[in-house]
C-alpha cells in the first residue's frame, strides 16, 4: 500500500512536502487545496480536524490544518498560506468538516483571512466596530484605535459570503442572520443559565427553536496575542485561566509541548504527580457539571453534594500546589515541589469518599422522573456529526466517537495505568450525563494505582531536573495534545529560533474544545423546546473562557 | 467609635483607620438624634441582608459558588439570597475579567440596579486588569467603568478573602447616611461627569499637539 505522501502527490501533484517535523507537513497551493480537502476526507479517512491555526508568516498569511485519520489515529498537517497581505483569501473547508465554520471565522477576526464561500463571514470574538485584526504582526495597538467604548453593540445581522463562480470570480453577496419575519429571542450575556458570559440569540416558532447564532467574545482576552509579548516560562500563566476547570491539564499540555520541543525529559515521579492531578482536576470537573446540570433543571440539592466532595479536592490542591484554584504547579521539565506528604493519604481518602458519593448522586437524580424526561432522546448529537464537528472528550464519546486521547495518542504515563474509555452510544444530553458519571470511576481507578505507584516509589525523593535557566528554542513548530476535562486540549507552539536574550514564542494558539462544543448548540437545539436549550448546553458543558480565551 | 457588625469583631479587621476617618467626616457634621436612629435602623436591615448579584465572568465565579455551597455558606451572613436580576440585588460583585465588549453590559447591568446598590471587585483582573492588563481588550480594572465600594484582591481570591470583602461592605454600610451629610447619589454623579470628561480632555489634548506640529 502506498504510503499517505504518495497517495496525496497522487492526488495533487502540486503538494510539497516536509517529513522533518514530528507529523507530515503538506504544504499546497491554494487553488487545489480545497479539492485536496475532499479527497482527504473521503478517500484518505482524515475525517477529524483536529486544529486550525492561522499564523502571520510576515512574507505569508495563512493556516496550519491538523487532521487526525478517526480509524488508524494518524495525523498530517497542512499548511496553506497566501502573499496578499491587503486581501487575503483562502478557500473554505467548512463544507467538509463542519468545525472550521468557527475556526475560520476565528481567524477571519485575528487575522483578516477571508474564506471563499464560507458561510456567514464576520467577526467571532471582538466588537463588530473593532479596527484591524490583533493577531497580525503588523497590528496597530494603539489605544486611539479601539478605546473602551461604552455604548452599546449595535446587533450585527448582516454578514456575508464570499461567492467563486466557475470563471474563478469572487463577488460578495450580502446576507442576512435571521429573515425578518423571523422571532428571535436573545439569551446572555449575562444569564445565570449560560454559566459564564455567552449569548444566544435563538429564533423560535412556538415554543420550537429553529437556529441558534452564538454570539462570543464577552470574555476573550487576547490571551494569544499577550503570550507573544512573554517567555515561555511566563506563558504557562495564561493556560490556567481559559478553561479554569482543568486548569493543571491545560498547563500540563503546554509543558509538554515546550519540553517536546526542547527535547527535555521529565522524572517519572514528576510525571506521575503531573498525571494524578490531572486526574483530581477532571474529577473536580465532572462534579462541577455534575452540580451546574441538576442545578439548571431545579435539583439545587444535588449541587451542595457534587461541592461537598469538591472541597476534598481543593484540600488536596491547597496543600501541595498552596492554592485553591490557578495552582501555578507545574513547570518546564517537572512540577514545583515534592508532594505533601499528606498527599497520598488525601487522595485515598477523596477517592473513597467521592466513589460512595457517587452512589448518592444516582440515587438523587439519575433515575429521576424530571431528569429523566429533560434528558432521554433531548439533544441528540449523531456520530458523523459529532466526527465532523470535531467534538471530543466526554460530549464525543456519549456520540460514539473514540476520541479520548488517553487512548488514541498516550503521553505521560497513561500507558502505565489500567483504565477504559467510557463510550455511550445515545448521543443525547443523558449519554453525556452518563458518561462524566462513569468516567469519575475511572478516574477514580487512575487515582488508586497511582497512589500505589507512587508509594513504591517512597523514599525516592523528588529531584528537579535540570532546566536552562534562559528557554530558547530551535526554529519550528509542535503540536501537543492532551485529555482536559472536556475534550482534547491542544497546543500550537510556533519558534522562529530568534530573539535575544529572551526569545518569546513566534506564535502560540491553544486549541480549545469548548470552542468546538459551543459550535454544536445550534444543530442540537433545532427543533427542541426552548427550555431545553438551557439542559442541552449544561450536558454539553463548556466553559466560556475556555471558548474566548 | 467602632463600627460593629455581628460576623466580625472590630479589632480583628485589619484597616481600621479608613473606616474611623469616615466616620469622623460624617460627625463633622452632626446628626439630629431622630434621623440618626432612623439612619442606623435602615443600615442594620440593608447589612444583614445584602442580596448579591450573579455576575461571574470567569474563574472567581466558582469559587464564589463555593461560598454558597455547604462548607463556607454564605446564607449565615445574610448573603445567600443571590439574584439572577440585577434590580432584585442589593450589590453587584463583579467576579472576572471585564473585556471591552463587556464593558457596555456591566454598565448598563449597574445602571439598572435599584438604590441603594454597592459594588465589589473581586479578584485581580476586576481591581486592575491583573495578569490580562497588557491585553488589548480588557479593561484595567472596572473602577474605569463603574464606582467600586470594596476591592478585593487575589486569583482568584479565597473565600475567606471574599468574605473579608463582604463585611467590609457591611461595615461601610453600617455608616452610610441617608439623610443629611454625604448624598451617595451626587457622589457617583460626580464619578460619572469625571468619566465622560476624561476622554473629551483626552481628544483635545491630542487636537492640541496636532495643532502644534
Amino acid at each position: 500500500m502506498a504510503t499517505i505522501q504518495e497517495q496525496i502527490s497522487n492526488l495533487c501533484p502540486a503538494a510539497q512536502f516536509d517529513t522533518d517535523g514530528e507529523f507530515l507537513l503538506v504544504k499546497v497551493p491554494d487553488a487545489q487545496w480545497h479539492a485536496l480537502a475532499v479527497a482527504l476526507k473521503g478517500e484518505l479517512g482524515f475525517d477529524y480536524l483536529t486544529a486550525l491555526v492561522g499564523v502571520d508568516w510576515k512574507d505569508e498569511l495563512g493556516c496550519m490544518y491538523y487532521l487526525t485519520n478517526s480509524t488508524t489515529q494518524e495525523i498530517i498537517h497542512v499548511r496553506v498560506a497566501t502573499a496578499d497581505r491587503e486581501q487575503p483569501r483562502l478557500h473554505t473547508v467548512s463544507d467538509i468538516w463542519a468545525v472550521a465554520n468557527y475556526q475560520e471565522r476565528e481567524v477571519y477576526d485575528f487575522f483578516g483571512i477571508e474564506f471563499i464561500n464560507h458561510p456567514d463571514m464576520r467577526r467571532f470574538f471582538l466588537r463588530n466596530d473593532w479596527v484591524g485584526h490583533p493577531l497580525r504582526k503588523d497590528y496597530d495597538a494603539s489605544p486611539e484605535l479601539n478605546p473602551l467604548r461604552l455604548d452599546d453593540e449595535v446587533n450585527e445581522d448582516d454578514t456575508y459570503t464570499l461567492v467563486e463562480d466557475e470563471q474563478g470570480n469572487v463577488t460578495r453577496v450580502d446576507k442576512k442572520v435571521f429573515d425578518d419575519d423571523e422571532y428571535v429571542i436573545n439569551v446572555g450575556p449575562q444569564h445565570p443559565s449560560t454559566h459564564g458570559v455567552m449569548r444566544y440569540r435563538a429564533s423560535i416558532e412556538g415554543e420550537l427553536v429553529k437556529k441558534v447564532d452564538v454570539v462570543s467574545g464577552y470574555i476573550h482576552r487576547g490571551i494569544e496575542k499577550m503570550c507573544e509579548d512573554l517567555t515561555y516560562p511566563q506563558t504557562l500563566l495564561y493556560t490556567e485561566r481559559m478553561d479554569y476547570m482543568s486548569a493543571h491539564i491545560n498547563r500540563h499540555c503546554l509543558c509538554l509541548c515546550i519540553e517536546k520541543a526542547l527535547g527535555l525529559e521529565v522524572p517519572h515521579r514528576a510525571e506521575l504527580i503531573r498525571m494524578m492531578m490531572d486526574e483530581l482536576m477532571r474529577l473536580s470537573s465532572h462534579l462541577l457539571s455534575y452540580g451546574c446540570l441538576t442545578m439548571d433543571q431545579g435539583a439545587t440539592t444535588a449541587f451542595f453534594y457534587g461541592f461537598r466532595e469538591r472541597e476534598l479536592i481543593y484540600d488536596i490542591f491547597d496543600k501541595t500546589c498552596g492554592a485553591r484554584m490557578s495552582m501555578s504547579y507545574m513547570t518546564i521539565g517537572g512540577v514545583v515541589a515534592d508532594v505533601h506528604p499528606d498527599f497520598v493519604a488525601d487522595v485515598r481518602h477523596a477517592c473513597d469518599k467521592i466513589e460512595k458519593g457517587l452512589k448518592e448522586y444516582h440515587k438523587l437524580f439519575t433515575g429521576n422522573v424530571i431528569a429523566v424526561n429533560r434528558m432521554t432522546g433531548v439533544g441528540i448529537l449523531k456520530q458523523d456529526d459529532a466526527l465532523s464537528y470535531a467534538i471530543t472528550g466526554p460530549s464525543g464519546r456519549a456520540s460514539g466517537v473514540h476520541c479520548d486521547v488517553r487512548k488514541t495518542h498516550p503521553y505521560s504515563l497513561y500507558n502505565e495505568v489500567d483504565f477504559d474509555e467510557i463510550l455511550e452510544q445515545g448521543g443525547d444530553s443523558m449519554s453525556r450525563y452518563m458518561v462524566r458519571m462513569r468516567e469519575m470511576e475511572e478516574s477514580i481507578k487512575i487515582l488508586r494505582q497511582c497512589c500505589d505507584m507512587l508509594e513504591a516509589e517512597e523514599g525516592n525523593e523528588y529531584i528537579a531536573p535540570k532546566v536552562p535557566k534562559i528557554i530558547k528554542l530551535p526554529a519550528g513548530h509542535w503540536y501537543q495534545q492532551v485529555e482536559a476535562s472536556r475534550g482534547a486540549f491542544g497546543v500550537y507552539l510556533e519558534s522562529d529560533g530568534e530573539g535575544k536574550p529572551f526569545q518569546k514564542p513566534y506564535r502560540l494558539h491553544f486549541q480549545s474544545p469548548c470552542f468546538n462544543l459551543v459550535g454544536i448548540v445550534d444543530l442540537t437545539c433545532k427543533d427542541n423546546l426552548i427550555a431545553d436549550l438551557i439542559t442541552i448546553t449544561a450536558s454539553i458543558d463548556y466553559v466560556i473562557p475556555d471558548i474566548d480565551r | 467609635m467602632e463600627v460593629k457588625i455581628k460576623s466580625m469583631k472590630h479589632e480583628d479587621f485589619k484597616n481600621n483607620e479608613y473606616i474611623d476617618n469616615l466616620v469622623e467626616q460624617l460627625r463633622a457634621g452632626g446628626t439630629n438624634v431622630v434621623v440618626g436612629k432612623l439612619d442606623q435602623l435602615i443600615n442594620w436591615g440593608i447589612s444583614n441582608s445584602l442580596w448579591p448579584f450573579c455576575f461571574g465572568t470567569s474563574c472567581c465565579a466558582i469559587e464564589f459558588m463555593c461560598l454558597g455551597a455547604a462548607r463556607y455558606d454564605m446564607a449565615r451572613f445574610g448573603f445567600e439570597v443571590a439574584r439572577n436580576s440585577p434590580r432584585q440585588a442589593d450589590y453587584i460583585m463583579c467576579q472576572g475579567t471585564i473585556t471591552y465588549r463587556m464593558a457596555p453590559v456591566l454598565k448598563r447591568l449597574y445602571e439598572q440596579m435599584a438604590e441603594p446598590k454597592y459594588v465589589i471587585a473581586c479578584g485581580g483582573c476586576t481591581v486592575s486588569g491583573g495578569p490580562f492588563k497588557n491585553s488589548y481588550c480588557v479593561v484595567k480594572g472596572i473602577d474605569e467603568i463603574i464606582p467600586v465600594d470594596v476591592y478585593v484582591p487575589g486569583c482568584p481570591p479565597r473565600p475567606e478573602a471574599m468574605f473579608y470583602g463582604l463585611m467590609q461592605l457591611q461595615r461601610k454600610i453600617k455608616v452610610q447616611k441617608f439623610f443629611g451629610g454625604v448624598n451617595r447619589k451626587e457622589k457617583r454623579n460626580e464619578f460619572f461627569k469625571e468619566l465622560t470628561a476624561q476622554p473629551a480632555e483626552a481628544t483635545q489634548a491630542v487636537e492640541a499637539d496636532k495643532n502644534e506640529q
